[in-house]
Protein backbone atom coordinates (compact mmCIF):
# COMPACT_ATOMS: atom_id res chain seq x y z
CA UNK A 1 0.00 0.00 0.00
CA UNK A 2 3.04 2.38 -0.42
CA UNK A 3 1.38 3.95 -3.30
CA UNK A 4 -0.96 5.23 -1.23
CA UNK A 5 1.17 6.78 1.50
CA UNK A 6 0.94 10.68 0.17
CA UNK A 7 -2.84 10.47 0.22
CA UNK A 8 -2.89 8.62 3.37
CA UNK A 9 -0.69 11.16 5.16
CA UNK A 10 -2.41 14.16 3.39
CA UNK A 11 -5.45 13.41 3.98
CA UNK A 12 -7.12 15.76 5.95
CA UNK A 13 -6.29 18.17 3.57
CA UNK A 14 -7.14 16.42 0.58
CA UNK A 15 -10.93 15.26 1.08
CA UNK A 16 -12.06 18.58 2.11
CA UNK A 17 -10.06 20.80 -0.59
CA UNK A 18 -13.02 20.53 -3.41
CA UNK A 19 -15.42 21.71 -1.11
CA UNK A 20 -13.06 24.65 0.51
CA UNK A 21 -12.08 25.91 -3.61
CA UNK A 22 -16.03 25.64 -3.79
CA UNK A 23 -16.80 27.74 -1.10
CA UNK A 24 -13.94 29.82 -1.91
CA UNK A 25 -14.87 31.01 -5.52
CA UNK A 26 -18.62 30.76 -4.88
CA UNK A 27 -18.72 32.24 -1.60
CA UNK A 28 -15.54 34.27 -0.19
CA UNK A 29 -14.72 36.06 -3.17
CA UNK A 30 -18.02 37.30 -4.45
CA UNK A 31 -18.76 38.50 -0.75
CA UNK A 32 -15.40 40.57 -1.70
CA UNK A 33 -16.47 41.78 -4.78
CA UNK A 34 -19.24 43.29 -2.84
CA UNK A 35 -17.32 45.04 -0.68
CA UNK A 36 -15.45 46.21 -3.46
CA UNK A 37 -18.63 47.13 -5.64
CA UNK A 38 -19.92 49.31 -2.55
CA UNK A 39 -16.59 51.32 -2.64
CA UNK A 40 -17.26 52.41 -6.58
CA UNK A 41 -20.08 54.03 -8.61
CA UNK A 42 -21.55 51.66 -10.72
CA UNK A 43 -24.92 51.28 -12.62
CA UNK A 44 -25.53 48.53 -14.53
CA UNK A 45 -27.55 50.18 -16.86
CA UNK A 46 -25.05 52.95 -18.02
CA UNK A 47 -22.74 50.98 -19.81
CA UNK A 48 -19.73 52.56 -18.04
CA UNK A 49 -17.41 51.04 -16.08
CA UNK A 50 -17.13 51.14 -12.07
CA UNK A 51 -15.01 54.03 -10.79
CA UNK A 52 -14.03 54.00 -7.07
CA UNK A 53 -15.46 56.46 -4.93
CA UNK A 54 -14.57 55.53 -1.48
CA UNK A 55 -17.31 55.43 0.82
CA UNK A 56 -19.23 58.15 -1.41
CA UNK A 57 -22.18 55.53 -1.52
CA UNK A 58 -22.34 54.31 2.00
CA UNK A 59 -22.38 58.31 3.05
CA UNK A 60 -25.30 58.24 0.89
CA UNK A 61 -27.28 55.24 1.66
CA UNK A 62 -26.65 55.16 5.03
CA UNK A 63 -28.81 58.55 5.39
CA UNK A 64 -31.57 57.77 3.02
CA UNK A 65 -34.92 57.37 5.02
CA UNK A 66 -35.70 54.54 3.00
CA UNK A 67 -32.81 52.60 3.58
CA UNK A 68 -33.18 53.51 7.27
CA UNK A 69 -36.92 52.75 7.82
CA UNK A 70 -35.92 49.19 5.97
CA UNK A 71 -33.45 48.65 8.33
CA UNK A 72 -35.57 49.79 11.57
CA UNK A 73 -38.37 47.35 9.57
CA UNK A 74 -36.11 44.42 9.54
CA UNK A 75 -35.57 44.82 13.11
CA UNK A 76 -39.10 45.17 14.06
CA UNK A 77 -40.07 42.31 11.87
CA UNK A 78 -37.12 39.72 13.07
CA UNK A 79 -37.25 40.44 16.35
CA UNK A 80 -41.17 40.29 16.74
CA UNK A 81 -41.46 37.46 15.09
CA UNK A 82 -38.92 35.53 16.87
CA UNK A 83 -40.06 36.33 19.96
CA UNK A 84 -43.62 35.36 19.50
CA UNK A 85 -41.66 32.04 17.91
CA UNK A 86 -40.28 31.48 20.98
CA UNK A 87 -42.59 31.42 23.44
CA UNK A 88 -45.48 30.07 20.88
CA UNK A 89 -42.38 27.03 20.40
CA UNK A 90 -41.81 26.49 24.41
CA UNK A 91 -44.64 26.47 25.34
CA UNK A 92 -45.46 23.97 22.47
CA UNK A 93 -42.77 21.63 23.24
CA UNK A 94 -43.27 21.85 27.00
CA UNK A 95 -47.30 20.52 26.24
CA UNK A 96 -46.18 17.74 23.53
CA UNK A 97 -43.08 16.39 26.26
CA UNK A 98 -45.49 13.43 27.09
CA UNK A 99 -46.48 10.41 25.87
CA UNK A 100 -50.13 10.60 24.33
CA UNK A 101 -51.78 8.91 21.66
CA UNK A 102 -51.17 10.70 18.07
CA UNK A 103 -47.61 12.18 19.02
CA UNK A 104 -45.88 10.86 16.48
CA UNK A 105 -48.93 12.50 13.95
CA UNK A 106 -48.25 15.66 15.74
CA UNK A 107 -44.40 15.27 15.24
CA UNK A 108 -45.06 15.00 11.44
CA UNK A 109 -47.62 17.67 11.48
CA UNK A 110 -45.36 20.14 12.53
CA UNK A 111 -42.63 19.18 10.16
CA UNK A 112 -44.66 20.09 7.21
CA UNK A 113 -44.42 24.29 7.67
CA UNK A 114 -40.75 23.77 7.73
CA UNK A 115 -40.60 21.88 4.22
CA UNK A 116 -43.43 23.78 2.72
CA UNK A 117 -42.11 26.41 -0.32
CA UNK A 118 -42.00 29.41 1.70
CA UNK A 119 -43.38 31.50 -1.97
CA UNK A 120 -46.74 28.68 -2.10
CA UNK A 121 -47.03 29.50 1.53
CA UNK A 122 -46.97 33.16 0.82
CA UNK A 123 -49.61 32.79 -1.63
CA UNK A 124 -51.62 30.67 0.17
CA UNK A 125 -51.71 33.37 2.81
CA UNK A 126 -52.25 36.15 0.26
CA UNK A 127 -55.70 34.45 -0.34
CA UNK A 128 -56.32 34.08 3.28
CA UNK A 129 -55.60 38.04 3.85
CA UNK A 130 -57.55 38.48 0.59
CA UNK A 131 -60.22 41.86 1.45
CA UNK A 132 -63.05 40.34 0.05
CA UNK A 133 -62.99 36.80 -0.39
CA UNK A 134 -60.10 36.08 2.56
CA UNK A 135 -61.17 33.41 5.23
CA UNK A 136 -58.89 36.16 7.67
CA UNK A 137 -61.82 38.32 7.67
CA UNK A 138 -64.49 35.52 7.46
CA UNK A 139 -62.86 34.84 11.01
CA UNK A 140 -62.79 38.39 12.12
CA UNK A 141 -66.53 39.05 11.64
CA UNK A 142 -68.04 35.43 12.83
CA UNK A 143 -66.06 36.50 16.34
CA UNK A 144 -68.02 39.99 15.71
CA UNK A 145 -64.94 41.79 15.26
CA UNK A 146 -64.08 44.65 12.40
CA UNK A 147 -62.87 43.59 9.24
CA UNK A 148 -59.08 44.22 8.68
CA UNK A 149 -57.23 45.40 5.19
CA UNK A 150 -54.46 43.12 6.25
CA UNK A 151 -51.22 43.43 4.02
CA UNK A 152 -53.27 46.19 1.74
CA UNK A 153 -52.95 48.88 4.61
CA UNK A 154 -49.56 50.25 5.48
CA UNK A 155 -50.57 49.92 9.40
CA UNK A 156 -51.10 46.16 9.13
CA UNK A 157 -49.07 44.74 6.73
CA UNK A 158 -45.73 44.10 8.28
CA UNK A 159 -48.11 42.20 11.65
CA UNK A 160 -49.73 40.12 8.86
CA UNK A 161 -45.94 39.24 7.34
CA UNK A 162 -45.21 38.23 10.52
CA UNK A 163 -48.08 36.33 11.24
CA UNK A 164 -46.87 33.89 8.07
CA UNK A 165 -43.24 33.85 9.46
CA UNK A 166 -44.53 32.47 13.12
CA UNK A 167 -46.85 30.03 11.61
CA UNK A 168 -43.89 28.41 9.30
CA UNK A 169 -40.99 28.46 11.48
CA UNK A 170 -42.90 28.20 15.06
CA UNK A 171 -42.50 24.63 14.88
CA UNK A 172 -38.80 24.66 14.25
CA UNK A 173 -38.24 25.81 17.52
CA UNK A 174 -40.60 23.29 19.24
CA UNK A 175 -39.14 20.10 17.37
CA UNK A 176 -35.55 21.53 18.62
CA UNK A 177 -36.60 22.08 22.15
CA UNK A 178 -38.26 18.72 22.01
CA UNK A 179 -35.34 17.25 21.20
CA UNK A 180 -33.63 19.26 23.53
CA UNK A 181 -36.21 18.00 26.40
CA UNK A 182 -35.87 14.36 25.21
CA UNK A 183 -31.97 14.61 26.09
CA UNK A 184 -32.98 15.56 29.61
CA UNK A 185 -32.35 13.79 32.77
CA UNK A 186 -35.38 13.04 34.76
CA UNK A 187 -34.12 13.14 38.32
CA UNK A 188 -34.09 16.54 38.94
CA UNK A 189 -37.60 16.74 38.30
CA UNK A 190 -38.37 13.70 39.91
CA UNK A 191 -36.59 14.62 42.98
CA UNK A 192 -38.44 18.12 43.42
CA UNK A 193 -41.91 16.79 43.25
CA UNK A 194 -41.20 14.21 46.04
CA UNK A 195 -40.25 17.57 47.57
CA UNK A 196 -43.56 19.23 46.69
CA UNK A 197 -43.56 21.32 44.36
CA UNK A 198 -45.76 22.04 41.65
CA UNK A 199 -45.61 21.32 37.81
CA UNK A 200 -45.68 25.01 36.77
CA UNK A 201 -42.73 25.22 39.75
CA UNK A 202 -40.85 22.17 38.09
CA UNK A 203 -41.31 23.74 34.29
CA UNK A 204 -40.16 27.09 35.39
CA UNK A 205 -37.31 26.69 37.99
CA UNK A 206 -35.72 23.14 36.56
CA UNK A 207 -36.89 22.11 32.70
CA UNK A 208 -36.94 25.83 31.61
CA UNK A 209 -33.57 26.16 32.95
CA UNK A 210 -32.12 23.19 32.12
CA UNK A 211 -33.53 23.64 28.55
CA UNK A 212 -31.87 26.86 28.31
CA UNK A 213 -28.99 26.48 25.98
CA UNK A 214 -30.86 24.42 23.12
CA UNK A 215 -33.50 27.32 23.17
CA UNK A 216 -31.02 30.09 23.10
CA UNK A 217 -29.52 28.34 19.84
CA UNK A 218 -32.70 27.93 18.57
CA UNK A 219 -33.71 31.10 19.20
CA UNK A 220 -30.43 33.28 17.15
CA UNK A 221 -30.91 30.40 14.52
CA UNK A 222 -34.22 31.77 13.53
CA UNK A 223 -32.42 34.93 14.13
CA UNK A 224 -30.41 34.43 11.42
CA UNK A 225 -32.75 33.07 9.11
CA UNK A 226 -35.73 35.54 10.13
CA UNK A 227 -33.18 38.68 8.98
CA UNK A 228 -33.03 37.23 5.69
CA UNK A 229 -36.83 36.84 5.48
CA UNK A 230 -37.33 37.40 1.71
CA UNK A 231 -39.18 34.75 -0.37
CA UNK A 232 -42.90 35.65 1.72
CA UNK A 233 -42.47 39.48 1.66
CA UNK A 234 -41.57 39.09 -2.15
CA UNK A 235 -44.22 37.05 -2.72
CA UNK A 236 -47.16 38.55 -0.78
CA UNK A 237 -46.08 42.39 -0.71
CA UNK A 238 -43.12 42.84 -3.28
CA UNK A 239 -42.36 45.26 -0.16
CA UNK A 240 -45.53 47.48 -0.30
CA UNK A 241 -48.05 49.10 0.17
CA UNK A 242 -45.63 52.15 -1.10
CA UNK A 243 -42.58 50.73 0.91
CA UNK A 244 -44.39 49.73 4.13
CA UNK A 245 -43.07 46.15 3.93
CA UNK A 246 -39.50 46.80 2.67
CA UNK A 247 -37.16 44.83 4.51
CA UNK A 248 -32.83 45.28 4.18
CA UNK A 249 -33.19 42.21 1.81
CA UNK A 250 -36.26 43.15 0.01
CA UNK A 251 -34.39 46.87 -0.85
CA UNK A 252 -30.92 45.31 -1.47
CA UNK A 253 -32.71 43.17 -4.28
CA UNK A 254 -34.59 46.36 -6.17
CA UNK A 255 -31.47 47.99 -6.16
CA UNK A 256 -29.70 45.12 -7.69
CA UNK A 257 -32.14 43.83 -9.78
CA UNK A 258 -35.00 46.79 -10.61
CA UNK A 259 -32.77 50.14 -10.65
CA UNK A 260 -29.34 48.38 -11.33
CA UNK A 261 -27.84 50.57 -8.97
CA UNK A 262 -24.87 48.24 -8.07
CA UNK A 263 -22.53 50.65 -6.21
CA UNK A 264 -25.55 51.76 -3.54
CA UNK A 265 -26.86 48.15 -3.57
CA UNK A 266 -23.65 46.47 -2.31
CA UNK A 267 -23.64 49.01 0.72
CA UNK A 268 -27.12 47.67 1.45
CA UNK A 269 -25.54 44.12 0.50
CA UNK A 270 -22.71 44.55 2.61
CA UNK A 271 -24.82 46.45 5.89
CA UNK A 272 -27.38 43.16 5.57
CA UNK A 273 -24.14 40.93 5.15
CA UNK A 274 -22.69 42.49 8.84
CA UNK A 275 -25.56 42.48 10.38
CA UNK A 276 -25.97 38.58 9.98
CA UNK A 277 -21.99 37.72 10.21
CA UNK A 278 -22.53 39.51 13.88
CA UNK A 279 -25.17 37.01 14.58
CA UNK A 280 -23.64 34.16 13.10
CA UNK A 281 -20.33 35.01 15.48
CA UNK A 282 -22.37 35.13 18.71
CA UNK A 283 -23.98 31.64 18.03
CA UNK A 284 -20.07 29.83 17.40
CA UNK A 285 -19.59 31.84 20.37
CA UNK A 286 -22.18 29.94 22.47
CA UNK A 287 -21.63 26.57 21.45
CA UNK A 288 -17.93 27.02 21.83
CA UNK A 289 -18.43 28.00 25.19
CA UNK A 290 -20.92 24.99 26.11
CA UNK A 291 -18.58 22.24 24.55
CA UNK A 292 -15.94 23.87 26.91
CA UNK B 1 -62.86 13.55 37.83
CA UNK B 2 -59.95 16.31 38.05
CA UNK B 3 -57.58 13.55 35.85
CA UNK B 4 -60.57 13.50 33.00
CA UNK B 5 -61.00 17.68 32.67
CA UNK B 6 -56.70 17.68 32.49
CA UNK B 7 -57.11 14.98 29.62
CA UNK B 8 -59.81 17.10 27.96
CA UNK B 9 -57.81 20.34 28.01
CA UNK B 10 -54.69 18.42 26.83
CA UNK B 11 -56.14 16.90 23.28
CA UNK B 12 -58.14 20.17 23.24
CA UNK B 13 -54.85 21.94 22.92
CA UNK B 14 -52.97 19.50 21.14
CA UNK B 15 -55.90 19.30 18.20
CA UNK B 16 -56.20 23.47 18.23
CA UNK B 17 -52.17 23.16 17.05
CA UNK B 18 -52.72 20.48 14.84
CA UNK B 19 -55.62 22.17 13.28
CA UNK B 20 -53.67 26.13 13.07
CA UNK B 21 -50.73 23.99 11.52
CA UNK B 22 -52.72 22.22 8.71
CA UNK B 23 -54.81 24.89 7.86
CA UNK B 24 -53.56 26.68 5.26
CA UNK B 25 -52.78 23.06 3.69
CA UNK B 26 -56.01 22.22 3.99
CA UNK B 27 -57.44 25.60 2.47
CA UNK B 28 -54.76 25.34 -0.08
CA UNK B 29 -56.05 21.60 -1.21
CA UNK B 30 -59.64 22.94 -0.87
CA UNK B 31 -59.36 25.89 -2.66
CA UNK B 32 -57.54 24.30 -5.26
CA UNK B 33 -60.33 21.91 -6.13
CA UNK B 34 -62.96 24.62 -6.38
CA UNK B 35 -64.02 26.98 -9.45
CA UNK B 36 -63.17 30.53 -9.71
CA UNK B 37 -67.12 30.86 -8.83
CA UNK B 38 -66.91 28.69 -6.12
CA UNK B 39 -63.57 30.55 -4.74
CA UNK B 40 -64.47 34.36 -5.33
CA UNK B 41 -68.05 32.90 -3.22
CA UNK B 42 -68.63 35.18 0.37
CA UNK B 43 -69.27 34.06 2.94
CA UNK B 44 -66.24 31.54 1.97
CA UNK B 45 -67.84 28.07 0.75
CA UNK B 46 -67.33 24.77 2.48
CA UNK B 47 -69.05 22.38 1.10
CA UNK B 48 -69.04 22.53 -2.75
CA UNK B 49 -68.92 19.98 -5.63
CA UNK B 50 -64.91 19.41 -6.20
CA UNK B 51 -63.50 19.68 -9.48
CA UNK B 52 -60.28 18.87 -11.04
CA UNK B 53 -60.14 21.37 -13.80
CA UNK B 54 -57.75 23.66 -12.03
CA UNK B 55 -55.20 20.80 -12.66
CA UNK B 56 -56.23 20.00 -15.69
CA UNK B 57 -54.98 23.58 -16.73
CA UNK B 58 -51.79 23.95 -15.09
CA UNK B 59 -50.87 20.67 -16.05
CA UNK B 60 -52.08 20.89 -19.75
CA UNK B 61 -49.72 23.62 -19.99
CA UNK B 62 -46.49 22.20 -21.31
CA UNK B 63 -44.23 25.23 -19.64
CA UNK B 64 -45.37 23.84 -16.12
CA UNK B 65 -44.00 20.29 -17.00
CA UNK B 66 -41.07 21.70 -18.53
CA UNK B 67 -40.42 24.02 -15.08
CA UNK B 68 -40.82 20.77 -12.78
CA UNK B 69 -38.59 18.83 -14.76
CA UNK B 70 -36.42 21.46 -14.73
CA UNK B 71 -36.80 22.06 -10.75
CA UNK B 72 -35.70 18.17 -10.57
CA UNK B 73 -32.86 18.71 -13.01
CA UNK B 74 -31.37 21.46 -10.38
CA UNK B 75 -31.98 20.22 -7.33
CA UNK B 76 -30.88 16.34 -8.19
CA UNK B 77 -27.44 17.60 -9.69
CA UNK B 78 -27.13 20.15 -6.45
CA UNK B 79 -27.48 17.21 -4.04
CA UNK B 80 -25.31 15.06 -6.47
CA UNK B 81 -22.36 17.60 -6.33
CA UNK B 82 -22.77 18.76 -3.31
CA UNK B 83 -22.27 14.94 -2.11
CA UNK B 84 -19.53 14.67 -3.94
CA UNK B 85 -17.61 17.30 -2.30
CA UNK B 86 -18.98 17.15 0.65
CA UNK B 87 -18.95 13.42 2.18
CA UNK B 88 -15.13 13.23 1.92
CA UNK B 89 -15.10 16.97 3.65
CA UNK B 90 -17.62 16.17 6.30
CA UNK B 91 -15.52 12.53 7.10
CA UNK B 92 -12.62 14.62 7.26
CA UNK B 93 -14.07 17.58 9.69
CA UNK B 94 -15.54 14.67 11.85
CA UNK B 95 -11.70 12.29 12.03
CA UNK B 96 -9.57 15.24 12.58
CA UNK B 97 -11.97 17.48 14.50
CA UNK B 98 -11.44 20.30 11.91
CA UNK B 99 -13.83 22.64 13.81
CA UNK B 100 -12.86 25.98 11.79
CA UNK B 101 -13.46 24.62 8.51
CA UNK B 102 -16.83 23.06 9.39
CA UNK B 103 -17.15 26.99 10.66
CA UNK B 104 -16.37 28.09 7.21
CA UNK B 105 -19.26 25.91 5.36
CA UNK B 106 -21.45 26.43 7.90
CA UNK B 107 -21.47 30.10 7.23
CA UNK B 108 -22.19 29.75 3.82
CA UNK B 109 -25.87 28.65 5.61
CA UNK B 110 -26.12 31.27 7.39
CA UNK B 111 -24.94 34.35 5.23
CA UNK B 112 -27.66 35.88 3.24
CA UNK B 113 -27.89 34.98 -0.44
CA UNK B 114 -27.99 38.07 -1.94
CA UNK B 115 -24.84 39.14 -1.06
CA UNK B 116 -23.53 36.40 -3.09
CA UNK B 117 -25.96 36.69 -5.57
CA UNK B 118 -25.77 40.26 -7.10
CA UNK B 119 -21.98 39.28 -7.96
CA UNK B 120 -23.05 36.31 -9.32
CA UNK B 121 -25.23 37.58 -11.44
CA UNK B 122 -22.60 39.91 -13.20
CA UNK B 123 -19.88 36.99 -13.99
CA UNK B 124 -22.49 34.73 -14.63
CA UNK B 125 -23.32 37.44 -17.44
CA UNK B 126 -20.28 37.87 -18.49
CA UNK B 127 -19.26 34.31 -18.81
CA UNK B 128 -22.56 34.05 -20.52
CA UNK B 129 -24.32 31.53 -18.01
CA UNK B 130 -27.26 33.38 -17.11
CA UNK B 131 -30.19 31.30 -17.83
CA UNK B 132 -28.45 27.83 -17.66
CA UNK B 133 -28.12 24.90 -15.46
CA UNK B 134 -24.90 25.49 -15.13
CA UNK B 135 -25.42 28.78 -13.17
CA UNK B 136 -28.84 27.61 -11.30
CA UNK B 137 -26.89 24.08 -10.13
CA UNK B 138 -23.71 26.16 -9.05
CA UNK B 139 -25.80 28.21 -6.89
CA UNK B 140 -27.93 25.65 -5.66
CA UNK B 141 -24.82 23.82 -4.20
CA UNK B 142 -24.15 26.76 -1.90
CA UNK B 143 -27.43 25.73 -0.23
CA UNK B 144 -27.53 21.85 -0.40
CA UNK B 145 -23.31 21.52 0.50
CA UNK B 146 -23.33 23.10 3.84
CA UNK B 147 -26.42 20.48 4.83
CA UNK B 148 -24.41 17.57 3.45
CA UNK B 149 -21.66 18.77 5.97
CA UNK B 150 -23.34 19.60 8.58
CA UNK B 151 -25.52 16.29 8.48
CA UNK B 152 -22.56 13.81 7.31
CA UNK B 153 -19.81 14.96 9.88
CA UNK B 154 -22.15 14.34 12.70
CA UNK B 155 -23.01 11.28 11.24
CA UNK B 156 -19.79 10.10 10.68
CA UNK B 157 -18.72 11.32 14.80
CA UNK B 158 -21.37 8.15 15.10
CA UNK B 159 -19.35 5.31 13.74
CA UNK B 160 -16.72 3.80 15.95
CA UNK B 161 -13.60 4.38 15.53
CA UNK B 162 -12.25 1.12 16.07
CA UNK B 163 -13.52 0.10 12.91
CA UNK B 164 -11.20 2.01 10.98
CA UNK B 165 -7.92 1.45 13.17
CA UNK B 166 -8.27 -2.82 12.98
CA UNK B 167 -8.62 -2.02 9.44
CA UNK B 168 -5.64 0.01 9.21
CA UNK B 169 -3.75 -2.31 11.07
CA UNK B 170 -4.70 -5.16 8.06
CA UNK B 171 -3.25 -2.36 5.27
CA UNK B 172 -6.10 -0.88 3.87
CA UNK B 173 -5.42 2.38 2.52
CA UNK B 174 -7.59 5.71 3.60
CA UNK B 175 -9.42 5.74 0.31
CA UNK B 176 -10.19 2.04 0.96
CA UNK B 177 -11.58 2.53 4.61
CA UNK B 178 -13.79 5.45 3.33
CA UNK B 179 -15.37 3.70 0.45
CA UNK B 180 -15.57 0.47 1.53
CA UNK B 181 -16.34 0.73 4.81
CA UNK B 182 -17.46 4.11 6.41
CA UNK B 183 -20.07 4.88 3.18
CA UNK B 184 -21.45 1.43 3.49
CA UNK B 185 -22.60 2.55 6.97
CA UNK B 186 -23.69 6.19 6.41
CA UNK B 187 -26.90 5.23 4.84
CA UNK B 188 -29.25 6.56 7.11
CA UNK B 189 -26.83 10.00 7.26
CA UNK B 190 -26.73 9.92 3.79
CA UNK B 191 -30.49 9.36 3.01
CA UNK B 192 -31.27 12.15 5.68
CA UNK B 193 -28.70 14.84 4.29
CA UNK B 194 -30.11 13.77 0.66
CA UNK B 195 -33.72 14.63 1.24
CA UNK B 196 -33.18 17.70 3.12
CA UNK B 197 -30.90 19.05 0.51
CA UNK B 198 -33.19 18.32 -2.10
CA UNK B 199 -36.05 19.84 -0.48
CA UNK B 200 -34.24 23.36 0.62
CA UNK B 201 -33.10 23.37 -3.42
CA UNK B 202 -36.50 22.32 -4.74
CA UNK B 203 -38.07 25.38 -2.29
CA UNK B 204 -35.42 28.13 -3.25
CA UNK B 205 -36.73 30.85 -4.64
CA UNK B 206 -34.58 33.74 -4.71
CA UNK B 207 -31.67 32.38 -6.85
CA UNK B 208 -33.80 31.06 -9.50
CA UNK B 209 -35.59 34.00 -9.80
CA UNK B 210 -32.63 36.26 -10.64
CA UNK B 211 -29.93 33.50 -12.53
CA UNK B 212 -33.02 31.57 -14.67
CA UNK B 213 -35.10 33.15 -17.46
CA UNK B 214 -37.18 31.01 -19.72
CA UNK B 215 -35.79 28.25 -20.72
CA UNK B 216 -34.30 27.17 -16.59
CA UNK B 217 -36.97 28.71 -14.42
CA UNK B 218 -37.84 26.60 -11.92
CA UNK B 219 -41.28 26.27 -9.95
CA UNK B 220 -40.80 28.40 -7.32
CA UNK B 221 -40.86 31.50 -10.27
CA UNK B 222 -43.71 29.78 -12.22
CA UNK B 223 -45.51 29.81 -9.13
CA UNK B 224 -45.22 33.14 -8.27
CA UNK B 225 -45.56 34.50 -11.74
CA UNK B 226 -49.73 33.22 -11.77
CA UNK B 227 -49.61 36.06 -9.34
CA UNK B 228 -48.67 38.91 -12.19
CA UNK B 229 -51.95 38.86 -13.90
CA UNK B 230 -54.79 41.19 -13.00
CA UNK B 231 -57.55 39.03 -12.33
CA UNK B 232 -55.67 36.37 -10.25
CA UNK B 233 -56.57 32.88 -11.07
CA UNK B 234 -56.76 31.59 -7.22
CA UNK B 235 -58.01 27.83 -8.63
CA UNK B 236 -55.18 27.55 -10.79
CA UNK B 237 -52.43 29.35 -8.42
CA UNK B 238 -53.75 26.84 -5.52
CA UNK B 239 -53.31 23.97 -7.83
CA UNK B 240 -49.77 25.03 -8.56
CA UNK B 241 -48.93 25.37 -5.23
CA UNK B 242 -49.95 22.11 -4.51
CA UNK B 243 -48.03 20.76 -7.27
CA UNK B 244 -44.82 22.51 -6.00
CA UNK B 245 -45.21 21.39 -2.23
CA UNK B 246 -46.63 17.84 -3.09
CA UNK B 247 -42.88 16.31 -3.54
CA UNK B 248 -41.56 18.02 -0.38
CA UNK B 249 -44.50 16.43 2.01
CA UNK B 250 -44.58 13.26 0.52
CA UNK B 251 -40.28 12.74 1.21
CA UNK B 252 -40.75 14.67 4.85
CA UNK B 253 -43.62 11.92 5.38
CA UNK B 254 -41.73 8.85 4.03
CA UNK B 255 -38.49 10.03 5.54
CA UNK B 256 -39.80 11.70 8.85
CA UNK B 257 -37.28 10.14 11.75
CA UNK B 258 -34.34 11.46 9.16
CA UNK B 259 -35.95 14.77 8.75
CA UNK B 260 -36.70 15.52 12.13
CA UNK B 261 -32.79 14.32 13.07
CA UNK B 262 -31.57 16.36 10.46
CA UNK B 263 -33.54 19.61 11.03
CA UNK B 264 -32.82 19.63 14.80
CA UNK B 265 -29.51 17.72 15.59
CA UNK B 266 -27.43 20.66 14.69
CA UNK B 267 -28.92 22.68 17.63
CA UNK B 268 -29.25 20.09 19.84
CA UNK B 269 -25.69 18.79 19.43
CA UNK B 270 -24.45 22.48 19.10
Amino acid sequence: MTHNSYADSNIRWIYPLPAILFVALLMVFPVLYTTYISLTNWTLTSGNAPSFVGLENFGQVLIEPRFLQALWRTMVFTISAVAAEAVLGVAAALLLDRAFVGRNLVKLLLLLPLVATPVAVGIVFNLFYDPTIGLANYVLESLGLPASSWISDASTVLLSLVIVDVWQWTPMITLIVLAGLAALSDEPAEAARIDGASEWQIIRLITIPMVMPVIVTAVILRLIDALKTFDIIFAMTGGGPGYASETLNLIGYKYSFEYFRMGQAAVILVVLFLIVLACSVAITRLSKRRAA
Amino acid sequence: MLKVGYKILFYGAVVLLAAIVLMPFLWMLISSLKTQVDIVAWPPKFVFSPTFQNYYKVFGEQDFIRYFINSTVVAAFAVGVSLLLGLPAAYSIARFSQRRLALVILLARLMPGISFLMPWYIIFSRLGLMDTYVALVLSHVLITLPIVVWIMSSYFETIPIELEESAMVDGASRNYIFLRIILPLSGPGIITATTLAFIFSWNNFLFSQVLSMERTRTLPIAVFNFLSYADIDWGGVMAASVAIMAPALVLTMIFQRYVVSGLTMGAVKG
